[in-house]
């Protein structure tokens, strides 16, 4: 077999521009995610069934359905019918957030739920409110305990992201898919990627770990 | 200080406190004792909210807890409650224990907070454990920091829910020496618990609790001595 491998070489600018959006897209995805997860995780825990019943169905929409097809019924019928237009990038950036928003809250509420009763009970007891249980007792607790499951879902966030080549944003897959468009070669445009998507994925990995570590410490 | 009157607890079908009556007189260390499941917990959390009160009426120093005017949370303050499994938080410093509330509750200050929890440190023997977490820290080191957290809140009343029955039995001493110490000085307690010399010599009374209901309240000597009902008899028989 004849690895042409000029071909990679031709396609490496637009290769690292695509592995930086990739990055882009999914970490504007995973942040946004985590701050709506965040909310989504507290209206799932309602004790009034018509605030929580809402929220359910978010989540069982959102994980229940292809991110395929919530990328698809973004771009080309919610986001233009709200916004009137959108880019491919928008729609990515958009459907990536709530569609991680809907597992994060998910990662969020076990934490929560994992922390001993005690814990609210003991600062209860003191007279702390609600709200001072939740922000000084409750969340801190849950948030460590979150970090590695949080990192897990990024990762898998920024595989997702690939799906964004289905509506050409201009991420990673796309300029692969390009590069084999243009030569009718395989190999080597798609090789490139997976190498490309590993490099992402495994410095996340390490970094990962490195704030677990961190995080542990105290 | 403690007027309980017809207090009910159920738990769904479950009828846990059956019809509790019991006045406690400020400065009064009354000790709870009774098999388990007989609903001492149960109470314990009752005066204080934790469980909610299914009917009946508990007073603490003037203020009924079911009436809906009263601040839950300014009541809680005022009376501390001691667990057995500790519940010191784990991601806050043995100071920041006891400073957290104090700030967030009462509204002091960071640095009259700090110093203040220093001094009760000293007083449960503990002030060089300021900076550390509670992992490092004994079962009976980890137990003093919780009591000296409650008396951050300067309570009117101590709850002790079995403070010692978690604890390697050659920690349960310094607990206990904590505990009596805070007796002298006069705080009102309530505590459940199975040391019995405990409750002979710090005791200003004692109740028996069965199946949900007080069978039997007296003074320590004529209680352990001359028990009169028939299941208060069995139950000291097995632990004395
Ligand atoms: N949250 C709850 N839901 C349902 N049942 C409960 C709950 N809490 C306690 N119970 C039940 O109430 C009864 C009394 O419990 P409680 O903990 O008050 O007993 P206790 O006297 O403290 O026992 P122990 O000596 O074992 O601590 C038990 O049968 C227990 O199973
Ligand atoms: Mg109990």
């Amino acid at each position: 077999m004849n690895f042409r491998f000029e071909i990679i070489m031709e396609y490496l600018p637009f290769l690292l521009e695509g592995m930086l959006l990739t990055l882009l897209m999914s970490v504007v995805g995973v942040l946004v995610g985590c701050i709506l997860g965040f909310f989504i995780a507290l209206g799932k825990m309602s004790k009034q069934a018509i605030i929580r019943i809402p929220f359910v169905w978010y989540i069982n929409f959102l994980r229940g359905t292809p991110l395929l097809v919530q990328l698809f019924l973004f771009h080309y019928a919610v986001l233009p019918t709200v916004l009137g237009d959108t880019t491919a990038v928008t729609s990515v950036i958009v459907t990536l957030s709530l569609n991680s928003s809907a597992y994060v809250a998910e990662i969020f509420r076990a934490g929560l739920q994992s922390i001993d009763k005690g814990q609210a009970e003991a600062a209860h007891s003191l007279g702390m409110r609600k709200f001072q249980v939740m922000r000084y007792v409750l969340l801190p607790q849950a948030f460590k305990r979150s970090i590695p499951p949080l990192g897990n879902e990024f990762i898998v966030l920024l595989k997702d992201s690939s799906l964004g080549a289905m509506i050409a944003a201009p991420e990673l897959l796309y300029w692969g898919r390009a590069a084999a468009g243009q030569y009718y070669v395989f190999w080597e445009p798609y090789l490139a990627v997976a190498v490309g998507y590993l490099i992402l994925t495994l410095s996340l990995t390490y970094l990962l770990n490195y704030l677990e570590r961190r995080f542990d410490v105290k | 200080m403690i007027s309980v009157k017809h207090l009910k607890k159920t738990f769904g079908e479950l009828e846990v406190l059956k019809d509790i009556n019991v006045e406690i007189k400020q400065k009064e260390v009354v000790v709870v004792i009774g098999p388990s499941g007989s609903g001492k917990s149960t109470f314990l959390r009752c005066l204080n909210l934790i469980e909610s009160i299914t009917e009946g009426t508990v007073e603490i120093d003037g203020k009924v807890l079911t009436d809906k005017k009263v601040d839950i949370n300014k009541l809680r303050a005022e009376v501390g409650m001691v667990f057995q499994q500790f519940n010191l938080f784990p991601h806050k410093t043995v100071l920041q224990n006891i400073t957290l509330p104090m700030i967030t509750v009462r509204k002091w200050n960071k640095k009259d907070a700090e110093k203040k929890a220093l001094e009760l440190l000293a007083k449960v023997g503990l002030e060089d454990k300021a900076g550390v977490y509670p992992e490092s820290l004994s079962g009976g080191q980890k137990q003093r920091v919780a009591i000296a957290r409650a008396l951050g809140m300067e309570p009117k009343v101590m709850l002790f829910d079995e403070p010692t029955s978690a604890l390697d039995p050659e920690m349960v001493g310094e607990v206990l020496e904590v505990m009596k110490q805070l007796a002298q000085e006069g705080m009102t307690m309530v505590v459940v618990t199975h040391e019995m010399g405990f409750a002979r010599e710090v005791g200003d009374r004692v109740i028996f609790m069965d199946q949900g209901y007080v069978v039997e309240e007296n003074d320590p000597q004529s209680l352990f001595r001359n028990p009169q009902h028939e299941r208060t008899q069995a139950f000291l028989s097995k632990v004395l």
